[in-house]
């Protein structure tokens, strides 16, 4: 399998070389993966040096003289770092750009919490107009950076290490039914569904899996659901999207279990693996929290 | 937009119409320095210095303006109405609910304003980005960035500054309205602050007309300019 984070920097290269009008502007950050593009095309193919708060408006700066910028560092200093930046950069001057984060929640388990950003979709979720995807696999990297570099409009990409054993096509406002089952529905983001998948064995529910998470698929949540029971897996912040479930539902009365990466903060280093289980967010600790949910009285006997 | 008999009439407005203007959104007859800090700079950039007019505010050739210090924007609106980027009516109901005229400036809502500001340090990195889209487009044209001493204060202007002048932007001018207003003032160390990081530097007057024109008029190859504008302290 390829690498997700490579496939993101070959990608942007290719759109680079292709379109005169696509920008590539970085801060220090996967350097590595940019020389060459950097030396065929110096003026489009900006290393903005240890400067976040510049590289954000620098893309935007971009974008307001005509052109198409993609916009990249870890998601910790793009992000949250640089939140206002994103704000009024792109939102406020209404402009477009495709912001493409790395690392994630835990892909940086052992730089510990400074290179850690569970908040990431929370806080692109203030703001109007952004669409966000989080790829579960290389394939889906390579497809979401295409789409969002050929649109006008404002893209969040968040690219991480753990991926899925499947790619599924990228359609924005679209979620995928993986399967269909009379009870409860779990929504699956990003690399959570092959852990939701290995959780569910056996259980009577319905898998959808969503690599672009806003805009919401409300409509075929709706479409999909049998008993009204919604479980949400997202690999951020728990219950990031559980206000869209809430609003896609307020005319049914439902229950709804959101999970993801807790707000506490763990002092721990370690892998990747451990932080996921750690936040109950491997198969085992999925397993546990949607069997609960669905018999609530046995879990608590 | 204006039409065209406004921009007809705007056309035969000057300098000393700005006043009046300007006492159409404060009800002052009399205005103090800090209102007007940034009027003769502003003056002189749109009637003298840059290559836009309002059948120009769409063309990738004309050269750019950024308000980055979007606080007291009465002197700015009053050049956008005098020289015909936006009707003078608009000004008496400025800062109301259904005005486009805010006490910053919304790019989205005024004819001719190029970005929206008010949070300062932001307008002179948005505006590297754009000089290395004008320069990665061959574009000719420049980008003229206005911000106050004391947004200087923005450590975002540190890292602006750092690349800009790293990467040669020759395209780009930052003019430095300086009234003494930051809180811990050291006399005379903005130019020596860009100069030390490879911009070329010009200390003028800020209500002298001909030395404003002269040094914003001014394109050194290779380097970034700044002007600093120097104006009555803010005290």
């Amino acid at each position: 399998m390829r690498d997700p984070r490579e496939t993101f920097a070959v990608t942007a290269a290719r759109l680079v070389d292709e379109d005169l009008s696509v920008a590539l502007v970085y801060a220090e950050i996967s350097g590595q993966y940019f020389r060459e593009v950097e030396r065929r095309h110096p003026d489009r193919v900006v290393n903005v040096g240890i400067r976040e708060q510049l590289l954000v408006n620098v893309g935007a700066g971009f974008a307001l003289s005509g052109m198409r910028p993609v916009v990249h560092t870890f998601s910790s200093f793009l992000v949250e770092r640089a939140f206002e930046q994103v704000k009024l950069g792109f939102g406020h001057q209404d402009v477009g750009g495709v912001l493409v984060g790395s690392g994630g929640s835990v892909d940086i388990s052992r730089g510990g919490r400074t290179h850690q950003s569970p908040g990431d979709v929370a806080l692109v979720d203030t703001l109007p107009g952004w669409t966000v995807h989080v790829p579960g696999h290389a394939d889906e990297v390579e497809r979401s950076v295409e789409l969002a570099v050929a649109g006008d409009g404002r893209d969040y990409v968040r690219v991480v290490a753990q991926q899925n054993a499947r790619a599924f096509p990228v359609a924005p406002g679209r979620f995928h039914v993986v399967r269909r089952g009379e009870g409860a529905t779990v929504v699956a983001v990003g690399p959570m569904l092959d852990p939701v998948l290995a959780a569910v064995e056996g259980l009577d529910v319905t898998v959808l899996y969503a690599n672009v998470v806003r805009p919401f698929d409300a409509t075929t949540l709706r479409a999909v659901l049998a008993s009204p029971e919604v479980v949400l897996v997202e690999p951020y912040l728990a219950g990031t999207s559980s206000r869209l479930v809430a609003d896609a539902l307020s005319d049914v009365p439902h229950r709804l279990l959101g999970l993801g990466i807790g707000t506490d903060e763990r002092r721990r280093y370690g892998t990747p693996e451990q932080h996921l289980a750690a936040h109950g967010l491997d198969a085992a600790g999925l397993r546990r929290a949607v069997a609960g949910f669905l018999s609530p009285t046995r879990a608590s006997a | 937009m204006t039409t065209t008999r406004e921009a007809a009439r705007a056309s035969t407005r000057g300098y000393d119409d700005l006043r009046r203007l300007m006492s159409l959104m404060t009800g002052d007859e009399k205005h103090d320095a800090a209102a007007t800090s940034t009027l003769d700079v502003l003056w002189v950039l749109y009637d003298r210095v840059l290559d836009v007019t309002p059948e120009t505010t769409t063309d990738p050739c004309r050269d750019r303006f950024y308000l980055s210090k979007g606080h007291g924007p009465m002197a700015y609106y009053a050049v956008l109405a005098a020289k015909g980027f936006l009707p003078e009516e608009w000004l008496a109901g400025w800062a109301t609910y259904d005005s486009p005229l805010g006490q910053h400036p919304d790019r989205v809502l005024v004819p001719g304003a190029e970005i929206s500001s008010g949070s300062l340090g932001h307008g002179l990195p948005l505006a590297v980005g754009t000089a290395l889209g004008l320069r990665a487009q061959g574009l000719g044209s420049r980008v003229v960035v206005l911000v106050g001493d004391a947004e200087l204060d923005e450590g975002s202007n540190a890292e602006a500054i750092q690349l800009a002048g790293a990467l040669a932007l020759a395209n780009l001018t930052v003019v430095v309205v300086d009234n003494a207003s930051t809180s811990y003032h050291r006399p005379r160390t903005i130019a020596p602050r860009f100069a030390h990081e490879g911009w070329h530097t010009a200390v003028v007057d800020g209500r002298d007309h001909v030395a404003l024109e002269t040094a914003l008029s001014r394109r050194v190859p290779g380097r970034p300019t700044v002007v600093v504008a120097e104006v009555e302290e803010k005290r």
